[in-house]
């Protein structure tokens, strides 16, 4: 394709443009001096130091990692089984169904996904005392709802490229079922568990809306408090917190990225 | 691929097998139905019942009377309450118009994105796209917040524009269904040109060839071949926006004013704030209604597509 080459290099220009300066300008206003953050007043780093000693903001933020890393093990586990059994057991019955339900999470928005949660939690107590509230247990289980959608995708599509035929060869020479799986199956999709482990996580933190609904009094993520203090307008230690969040998701993604692009070179 | 295609002697191993891929689906299995599948019927039995002060602030819908005797009663008034005030109908009218133009500006913004990429020399292809979705997986939150610090009156793109002595007063943007637009389309814009993408750069290049050959200039080439070829994945993408945006809650709160009203902003205030939990789950029921058929569309456009990497993404 030869043809329109100025005309595609500003679309690339103005398109990446688009989508990187107003995370840039975020960036750099983190930077700034002054309290008001449209005056630029001289660069300092004042703002980090403030973040350092807002204990809310960090105990959400520690709430929120806590979330994310048992979504995304929890996820990741009930994920790469989804993912196994689509590819590989494609014979079961109710398996078009079962590919549905998994992928629907995918697109359903996240404000149904908060609300059917909650009532689920709210009915489920009444009839079985259980969950006793709603908090982390009930955060981890919403957000596993829509992760493990996500982590299936990735595992699934890694999982479609493996040859069963060495599986199928360790089966012959007398392996068990779960010991094929651990040292055949496992090792081979073991970058696909790793990208999609990091992507669930890199959701779960994220998440505003299904949090909100299912969160109970003194489980406030980080999502949450950035919310409640942006909905106040811009500030200069909201800038601050959004750069470090970038740059660690840049770096979160980066990896999973070299990983899944190394796996794919071998 | 099926473990009971395999030779005469691997069938001891397989005797403890046959019940194994059970085994193995089952718990994704019941993870969906349980918390996924079974809260829809909740939602549905809430939305028929009563508000009322209470903790949580609804009455059953079935209620023990006395000994052994049960009552059920079911209130079609929230349904009622929806289609008689004007605001609930007005929030879905707006919802529906959100994501039918947000749509297309992303098709219209997507489309060339996804071309010059796809287009791009491959050793291009992989960096450039990675470079469109890496926007995606920073916070959502904070690239809306993003938006509210250029926009408002004495935001970054005013200082701009005033300074260069383009506008003479402050463009007021900032809580406006513009404002709304420009949330949507940037925070949508990279779930469209993924799928297009993955359509785009699997074109059967011999094709434009041969309507070289037969002379046709290169806009008669991309409308009546590239275009034609691309639209699974335009589909896709488009659905990838639609589907979303119709429940958005952040972005017409954040951005949008007092008159941009959204289903999933009146959802959020029927909850949160008005308590009224029947309404809100009437509400959802009605979205999630409206978004049944172009969720069955782009079922069958994701067939149609084969979307099957999505590795090359991340």
């Amino acid at each position: 394709m030869k043809r329109f080459k100025g005309l595609r290099l500003a679309c690339l220009v103005l398109g990446l443009g688009f989508l990187y300066l107003p995370i840039l300008s975020v960036i750099v206003y983190s930077f700034n001096e002054s309290r008001l953050v449209t005056v630029w007043s001289g660069w300092s780093t004042k703002w980090y130091g403030a973040l350092l000693e807002n204990q809310q903001l960090l105990s959400a933020a520690w709430l929120s990692v806590k979330i994310g890393a048992l979504t995304a093990t929890l996820a990741v586990v009930l994920g790469t089984l989804a993912a196994y059994s689509l590819v590989r057991f494609k014979y079961l019955r109710g398996q078009a169904q079962f590919e549905l339900s998994t992928a629907a999470p995918l697109v359903m928005p996240e404000i149904i996904i908060g609300l059917a949660s909650l009532l689920l939690f709210v009915s489920m107590e009444k009839l079985f005392g259980w969950p006793a509230g709603r908090g982390q247990t009930t955060i981890v289980i919403a957000h596993t709802v829509f992760a493990m959608a996500y982590v299936t995708v990735v595992v699934r599509s890694r999982l479609a490229h493996v040859d069963s035929s060495i599986e199928e060869a360790a089966l012959d020479l007398g392996a068990r079922p779960v010991t094929v799986f651990f040292t055949v199956t496992l090792p081979t999709i073991a970058p696909a568990i790793i990208a999609g482990w990091l992507l669930a996580f890199t959701l779960s933190v994220d998440d505003l809306v299904v949090a909100s609904f299912t969160s109970g009094p003194g489980s406030t993520t980080l999502p949450m408090v950035v919310y409640s203090s942006v909905r106040l307008g811009v500030s200069p230690e909201i800038n601050a917190l959004a750069t470090v969040m970038i740059t660690l998701v840049s770096v979160f993604v980066l990896i999973a990225g070299l990983v899944l692009a190394r796996s794919r070179d071998k | 691929m099926n473990p009971f295609r395999l030779g005469q002697n691997s069938w001891t191993a397989l005797s403890g097998l046959a019940k194994s891929p059970w085994m193995v689906a089952i718990w994704p299995w019941l993870f969906i139905a349980v918390f996924f599948l079974t809260p829809f019927l909740f939602v549905i039995k809430i939305s028929l019942s009563e508000a009322a002060f209470a903790q949580p602030p609804y009455l059953d819908v079935v209620r023990s009377v006395s000994d052994g005797l049960v009552e059920i009663k079911l209130n079609f008034g929230s349904y009622l309450l929806l289609f008689d005030d004007s605001l609930y109908l007005s929030a879905i009218w707006n919802s529906v118009k959100t994501a039918l133009i947000s749509t297309a500006l992303c098709i219209l913004i997507g489309y060339p994105l996804a071309y010059s990429i796809a287009s791009s020399p491959a050793h291009w292809r992989v960096p450039l796209i990675m470079f469109v979705m890496l926007p995606f997986w920073t916070s959502f939150l904070i690239r809306v917040y993003a938006w509210m610090g250029i926009l408002k009156t004495n935001g970054l793109l005013n200082n701009v524009l005033m300074g260069l002595g383009i506008v003479d007063a402050p463009l007021e943007i900032m809580h406006t269904q513009a404002a709304v637009y420009i949330g949507i389309v940037y925070s949508y814009l990279p779930f469209f040109v993924l799928p297009l993408y993955a359509t785009l750069v699997r074109l059967d290049h011999t094709l434009l060839e041969a309507a070289a050959d037969l002379g046709a200039g290169p806009l008669t080439q991309f409308f009546t071949v590239t275009l034609p070829q691309s639209v699974p994945g335009l589909m896709a993408g488009a659905m990838l926006v639609f589907i979303p945006v119709m429940g958005e809650f952040v972005i017409p709160d954040l951005l949008g004013g007092p008159d941009t009203l959204m289903i999933g902003k009146v959802m959020w205030t029927e909850f949160f704030s008005n308590k009224d939990w029947p309404v809100a789950s009437a509400l959802a029921l009605v979205l999630l209604t409206l978004l049944i058929l172009p969720f069955v569309l782009l079922r069958y456009f994701e067939r149609r597509s084969e979307l099957e990497d999505p590795n090359e993404a991340v």
